[in-house]
């Protein structure tokens, strides 16, 4: 009495599909292919879609959701979600506005003007606190993430009311004198033709790909997202991840806040409101399951391209801004029943 | 003992299954199984864990569809769509986990899901009017408007049994229903089901307390291994007759391995005491001392409850104990976190491995690696080559059959996919391994595999600890076989037991109260 060749006959049958046919292979990649045919859609409809010109602007638009969308997929894949990331990046931007103003120091008599990379330090750090509030949140205190996230949302971007009265900070340029210029220089300079904004995208973007491919701790995060219990039980510190996960992305909406701030060379209050949900549209877009676990940065990217790729698109043949709207839900849809037809055919 | 009931002259079969075949996937829970229940009669299914017990009554009540085979329902053949079309035709089953709505009150519970409806909205009067009666019948003070999350367990049987009751079940199987119950509620619910029986309810029933069982029951049927092994009326049995077929002749699991020194104690629990998670005000272990030397095999032995989960999960850092000491090769390691408990080498298997042991989203090899990250991690790093080492040498080690690291975890069967949870953690290189059930779940050669290999390094200075709840799995390879029960080392054997002596230290087959 033996079961051994069941076993064998087990392994030698899963043996027998490892091989990806046409179809498999074409919905593996198929942000991939949706964004290519959005490519070639527009550029039939219009002479100016296809210019190098044209997409270094969209490019620097989906930097902003697009470093967004990195924070947000590491808190997705550890089995979370940030709602959040757009207010942070409000009060990012009018904390930058307000140190650039000059911060007085009224028992001192003095006013003090932070240069440009203390202002960005400083912004940063902000993000990171705001991201290890909702970390401890949800790690230790239990609330769950979509509650914790939802109440820092509404909490920063109250702050950022009141710091700015609902007001404005339009002078974000500095004064040579002060020593605090070049604010501007993340938003409106460029390297090689293109624009830092996009740079500092792609930066992050293979930042955080090497950090899950080949660290410890990307591997912690994919585990504690698929199964919370086998990680701890394995050694891996699930809290400690979370917190983690949460704080980068309360960086990522930081410096997201310091591009767009200084792409308009102002900070406004209310500036990101409801981008955490593009962000998100483009983390499910590039294939990521909310449950946890599955997901990868370039994915990520490429939804965070096909939607700015196809607003802008959208934009440029002159369809209505109501129209883009429809369209956007459309994609964001279609995204996640193929995500279901993936994950759930088990 | 209670009179032995009678079989009744005309014993009628209501239901039946005939050659009924349940596989998932390579794992095959049933192989062909016949089962009759007779009219207004109980019959009693005995089998271990993983006998197929569960999936039987499943197959019975429509929850899962067999593989092949046929139920036979008052002389025609039926096929199941749901277990609400199985309750329609009058088949009810009372799980082991009640399926009650603790938040709403008895009223509603009964009534979930096919209220009373009038023209203007649920009719709550006679609902209420229908479940007194329902308890009156049962003799039992509960009422209607009562939530369900105030009664005691024992009560919250009885109105599931009432819920069954309400859709004029006939046959009405119920699964471990006494597990959770005190002796009078047992006898409580003893009543209720001679006086079902007396009204010509058929009843399946599925105890562990083979006494308690037999108290009860009219016909004795037993499970091994997906098989009915032995078939008799109450009247031709005994207890060891039970015993004897559950446990059958062994398949041979291995045995202790000899022929080397064993080295100083690695592991020494002291007094460990942990108090019940949930808060119940008891410990689940209580003042428990064991000591475990390199190279030694220890089985612990208990009934669910016992607390064996507990301890290994309180010894590997993952539940915090109220007193006594954890001693691993002489350093104290109590209160350690469960990464800490891994570097200093003393490792768990969980129980459940769909739960506690896999991660499903990644492949075989980032499972296997997952407890060793450190090992081929240079500076910030991770090293592929390093880990495709360790990944072939864990498949290789504990033979796990795949067609490498890349397959998905999901492609293994059971046996191969509580090889790599084991894997994993000797990929750790432990001096201590703590295996809370290793076999469940898993078909007897994989069994036998796995037991062998934990033999192997035994020989080669690790300590193993490993729990089971079926006795032939103690007279394998332990060199000392500690029963638990209640919290408590309530005996402690050396491999030349008998089944009858373990059970009788568990309370299995004596069930006192």
């Amino acid at each position: 009495m033996s079961v051994t060749p069941a076993i064998q006959t087990k392994a030698a049958a899963s043996g027998g599909k490892r091989k990806k046919s046409l179809i498999e292979l074409l919905f593996e990649g198929r942000a991939f292919f949706a964004l290519i045919a959005i490519i070639v859609v527009f550029s039939l409809m219009s002479p100016n879609y296809f210019t190098v010109s044209n997409f270094l602007i969209m490019a620097s638009h989906v930097a902003i959701f697009g470093l967004l969308a990195i924070g947000m997929l590491l808190v997705i894949l550890n089995g979370g979600i940030d709602l959040s990331v757009g207010s942070t990046l409000g009060l990012a931007g009018v904390v930058a506005g307000f140190l650039m103003q000059g911060v007085t120091l009224p028992q001192l008599g003095i006013i003090l003007y932070p240069s440009v990379w203390v202002v960005v330090v400083l912004t940063c750090l902000l993000g990171a606190v705001v991201g290890a509030v909702n970390g401890v949140l949800i790690a230790y205190l239990r609330v769950p993430a979509f509650v914790a996230t939802l109440g820092v949302l509404y909490v920063a971007r109250g702050i950022a009311l009141l710091m700015t009265n609902g007001l404005t900070y339009n002078n974000l340029g500095g004064r040579p004198e002060l020593g605090n210029t070049g604010f501007d220089w993340l938003g409106f300079n460029r390297l090689a033709g293109v624009p830092i904004g996009v740079l500092v995208l792609f930066v992050f973007a293979i930042a955080c790909h090497i950090l899950l491919a080949r660290t410890a701790f990307g591997r912690w995060l994919y585990s504690s997202g698929g199964n919370e219990r086998a990680a701890e039980l394995s050694g891996v510190p699930v809290k400690r991840v979370k917190i983690t996960v949460y704080v980068l992305s309360g960086i990522c909406a930081a410096v997201a806040g310091l591009v767009l701030s200084s792409q308009l060379t102002s900070a406004g209050p209310t500036a990101g409101t409801t981008y955490e949900l593009t962000a998100i549209a483009a983390v499910v877009i590039g294939g990521a399951a909310l449950t946890g676990g599955r997901g990868t940065v370039i994915g990520t990217m490429l939804g965070a391209f096909v939607i700015g790729f196809l607003s802008d698109g959208l934009v440029i043949i002159g369809v209505s801004a109501y129209w883009q709207t429809v369209f956007t839900g459309a994609v964001i849809v279609t995204a996640v029943l193929l995500n279901s037809v993936k994950y759930g055919r088990r | 003992m209670n009179a032995i009931p009678e079989a009744g002259p005309k014993s009628e079969v209501v239901l039946a299954a005939r050659n009924v075949a349940k596989s998932y996937g390579s794992v095959h829970a049933l192989k062909g199984v016949n089962f009759d229940i007779h009219r207004g009669q109980v019959t009693t299914l005995f089998g271990e864990n993983g006998a197929g017990k569960s999936t039987l009554m499943k197959i019975l009540s429509g929850v899962v569809k067999p593989t092949s085979g046929d139920i036979i329902l008052d002389g025609e053949s039926v096929v199941f769509a749901s277990s609400s079309q199985a309750r329609d035709r009058g088949i009810s089953i009372i799980h082991q986990e009640l399926s009650l709505a603790p938040n709403m009150n008895v009223r509603d519970n009964i009534f979930m899901g096919r209220e009373i409806m009038t023209s203007t909205g649920v009719d709550f009067a006679e609902e209420e009017r229908q479940t007194r009666l329902l308890m009156e019948e049962l003799e039992e003070d509960i009422d209607p408007l009562t939530p369900v999350e105030d009664l005691r367990l024992g009560q919250q049987q009885i109105v599931e049994i009432a819920r069954a009751l309400s859709v004029n079940s006939r046959i009405l199987i119920m699964d471990e229903p006494t597990s959770a119950l005190s002796a009078s509620e047992v006898e409580v619910l003893f009543k209720v089901i001679r006086d079902l029986t007396s009204r010509g309810v058929s009843i399946v029933y599925i105890s562990h307390h083979l006494e308690e069982a037999l108290q009860i029951t009219h016909h004795a049927v037993v499970l091994r291994d997906g098989t009915m092994t032995a078939y008799a009326e109450r009247k031709d049995i005994d207890l060891e007759w039970i015993v004897r077929h559950m446990v059958g002749d062994n398949f041979d699991l291995g045995s202790p391995p000899t022929g080397y020194d064993m080295g100083p104690v690695s592991l020494a629990i002291e007094g460990l005491t942990v108090p019940d998670p949930g808060g119940a005000g008891y410990s689940v272990v209580d003042g428990m001392s064991l000591s475990v030397r390199a190279g030694e095999i220890v089985c612990i032995y208990g009934l669910m409850g016992a607390g064996r989960t507990e301890l290994l999960e309180t010894v590997a850092g993952r539940l915090k104990a109220t007193a006594g000491k954890v001693v691993l090769k002489g350093r104290d390691v109590t209160g350690q976190t469960i990464a800490q408990c891994i570097r200093d080498g003393l490792v768990l298997v969980p129980e459940d491995r769909q739960r506690d042991g896999l991660v499903q989203t990644m492949t075989v090899g980032r499972n296997l690696s997952l407890a060793s990250l450190g090992a081929f991690t240079r500076g910030l790093f991770t090293s592929t080559s390093r880990e495709a080492g360790l990944i072939d040498s864990a498949i290789r080690k504990v033979h796990i059959k795949t067609d490498g690291g890349a397959a998905p975890i999901g492609s293994l069967s059971g046996g191969n996919q509580q090889k790599v949870v084991i894997g994993k953690m000797l990929a750790t290189d432990p001096d201590v391994i703590l295996l809370d059930e290793p076999s469940r779940g898993i078909d007897i050669g994989a069994k036998a595999e796995v037991f062998k290999l934990l033999a192997e390094r035994a020989r080669q200075g690790l300590a193993v600890v490993y729990t089971t709840s079926e006795v032939g799995e103690c007279l394998s390879i332990a060199h000392r076989i500690i029963v638990m029960r209640r919290g408590r080392i309530s005996a402690e054997f050396g491999p030349d037991v008998t089944k009858e002596q373990i059970m009788a230290a568990s309370g299995e087959a004596v069930h006192a109260h």
